[in-house]
């Protein structure tokens, strides 16, 4: 199986990142060669294996639902690359 | 008397106790040495002016039963410290400054330690060689332009050349080990779930876990002590009884049944790292280690499943790093342009490829053929350490399938840089613990690294067999401070 430059894109655009065309082509590159050692994996037969999602307990702990913190709006507005007084400033998203 | 910056936590703790230095001469000692190695890059910041007001407020209220009284510690740069700056080495966190503290670093002030600084780590720790770092490579200072190893790479040159006493970092796929071993120090990486992951910039969520690195031994005891806690504020956090790391630290280890597995035994290792075991071996039986082979069988799937589990993490993780909460901002026209250019700009090409596996794995159609796949070849991996340890107390296994590589030698063919962390990565999936020791060195006279891997929350026993290996190796770092000005 190879990947290809339109799947390479269409990746791209599903993270988010944008993409110039030289960099595309040698990132298809690259996800091959990872690729072609990844496919090592279809050596092993594994239908009946359940799949090991966490190491750690299986089941989560329940917390009491209460606040824990105080009001920290500033706070988290502090790193913020454009806000005003209560709010993430983010470029128009509707016409 | 020996000078302040070489002497061992263990040893600082005591001369402070006994008040024959303080902690303000120690801070200072400490940062002087820092600023005459500027050259190794060690730092992305700087926290000295700080740190030597509050070594002397240690010293005008001291408390000497603080298991850290007074000890200046420099961080990764991966563990977010309240009001002074956190990058992870990225570009897209370059201005970050977080208002609130990770709770391993807490634990390290509570204890009376103090942060010298922020050290220089690859970009979201993804990466074998401190290259993938947005402020610039690390000099190992064991020789000129080597790589002191990743992604805690400022952490072990940091040890390495005494700029910091002890340090933290992080072990997602051999991140400490492989470090420490390149370096001729020590770090261990703990059992999943014994350090809290609150607060650390995530990279691959289910392996992920922070640890000690230091001189020797015993000082990760100390450090481990201190750092390990049940904590809330981590799901995966588990409470378990831990050790009096330090002071339940003994020699005694006669009897100990240590495995050594035949799987590791990979094509192409290098002569010298497959004597280096051997002598491993023999040290260990020395100590009164009992040496039995076992086999890990499904050994060689290990990377490959690594290289589908933490990607397809990482890309998750990371898909908050979109211009707008905090972090870089890159102008765009719309929404989705400003996402998709802040991304762009804001990481690099490492972090990138592996954002664009993950999200290729998790993909629609793919995740059976992949995530699923990987999820259950990982569950055969953890089997093959359950069983071997119905046999075994600890597995003994070289650290790195080679001694630190020349910088650039190895930056672009990502999986030949993959390949560093072929023994650390199965312990990282299985969740154990395994530490590194300074074991040897090779042609070149650069250090090399002994691993042993133990059960799961039996850091003591990890932390045992090393002390008493550590003595019978007597390994001595010559370091020439050959970057001062």
């Amino acid at each position: 199986m190879t990947i290809d430059l339109k799947t390479v894109k269409h990746i791209s655009k599903l993270a988010r990142i944008s993409l110039e065309e030289k960099k595309a082509e040698k990132l298809a590159d690259d996800m091959n060669s990872i690729f072609e050692f990844i496919e090592k994996l279809n050596e092993l037969k594994t239908e009946n294996v359940e799949p090991l999602t966490s190491i750690a307990e299986t089941t989560l702990r329940f917390r009491e639902d209460k606040i824990t913190s105080d009001n920290i709006r500033e706070k988290i507005l502090k790193n913020s690359p454009e806000k005003n007084d209560d709010f993430f400033v983010v470029p128009k998203v509707v016409e | 008397m020996t000078e302040i910056t070489s002497l061992s936590l263990f040893e600082l703790i005591k001369n402070i106790k006994e008040k024959k230095i303080s902690s303000n001469e120690v801070a200072k000692s400490f940062i002087d040495r820092s600023e005459k190695s500027k050259k190794l890059n060690v730092y992305v910041t700087e926290n000295f002016e700080n740190c030597l007001k509050l070594s002397k407020e240690f010293d005008n209220k001291p408390n000497f039963d603080l298991k850290l009284p007074g000890i200046p510690i420099a961080v990764k740069d991966l563990f977010c410290t309240n009001e002074v700056r956190t990058t992870a080495g990225s570009n897209i966190l370059n201005n970050f400054v977080p208002s609130y503290e990770s709770t391993v670093t807490q634990n390290i002030w509570n204890e009376g330690g103090i942060l010298l600084g922020k050290l220089n780590c690859d970009e979201f720790a993804m990466g074998s060689s401190n290259e993938t770092s947005f402020f610039g490579n690390v000099q190992n200072p064991i020789a000129k332009d080597l790589v002191p190893g990743g992604s805690s790479g400022g952490s072990s040159s940091a040890i390495a050349a005494n700029l910091t006493p002890v340090t933290i970092g992080t072990d997602t796929g051999g991140s400490i080990r492989q470090p420490a071993s390149f370096t001729g120090t020590v770090g261990l990486k703990p059992t999943y779930g014994s350090c809290s992951r609150y607060g650390i910039v995530a990279f691959a969520s289910s392996l992920d876990q922070a640890g000690p690195m230091s001189k020797d031994v015993k000082d990760s005891s100390i450090l481990l002590e201190v750092i390990s806690s049940f904590d809330n504020k981590d799901s995966t956090s588990i409470d378990f009884k831990r050790n009096n790391y330090s002071s339940d630290l003994t020699r005694n280890i006669k009897g100990i049944k240590i495995g050594i597995p035949k799987e590791y035994r990979v094509d192409g290792m290098p002569g010298e790292i497959e004597s280096l075991w051997k002598k491993g071996i023999e040290y260990a039986k020395d100590c009164g280690a009992e040496i039995i082979d076992i086999s890990l069988p499904h050994t060689s799937y290990a990377l490959p499943t690594y290289y589908i589990v933490a990607p397809a993490e990482a890309s998750s993780n990371l898909a908050r790093y979109d211009g707008v909460k905090y972090g870089l901002r890159s102008s765009g026209e719309s929404l989705i342009d400003m996402y998709e250019k802040t991304r762009s700009e804001g990481f690099g090409e490492e972090v990138k490829r592996r954002i664009m596996i993950g999200t290729y794995v998790l993909s629609s159609g793919y995740y059976d053929a992949y995530y699923l796949k990987a999820q259950k070849v990982r569950q055969l991996i953890k089997q093959d350490f359950d069983q071997a340890y119905n046999k075994v107390d600890a597995i003994l296994t070289p650290s790195t399938p080679s001694s630190a590589f020349k910088i650039g030698e190895k930056s672009n063919d990502p999986v030949s840089m993959y390949l560093n962390d072929i023994f650390t990565v199965p312990v990282n999936l299985a969740g154990l613990p395994g530490i590194s020791i300074p074991a040897g060195t090779d042609k070149n006279n650069y250090p090399l690294g002994l691993q042993i891997i133990g059960k799961p929350f039996d850091e003591q026993t990890v932390l045992n067999i090393a002390y008493s290996m550590e003595e019978k190796i007597n390994y001595k770092n010559n370091i020439t401070d050959w970057w001062m000005e």
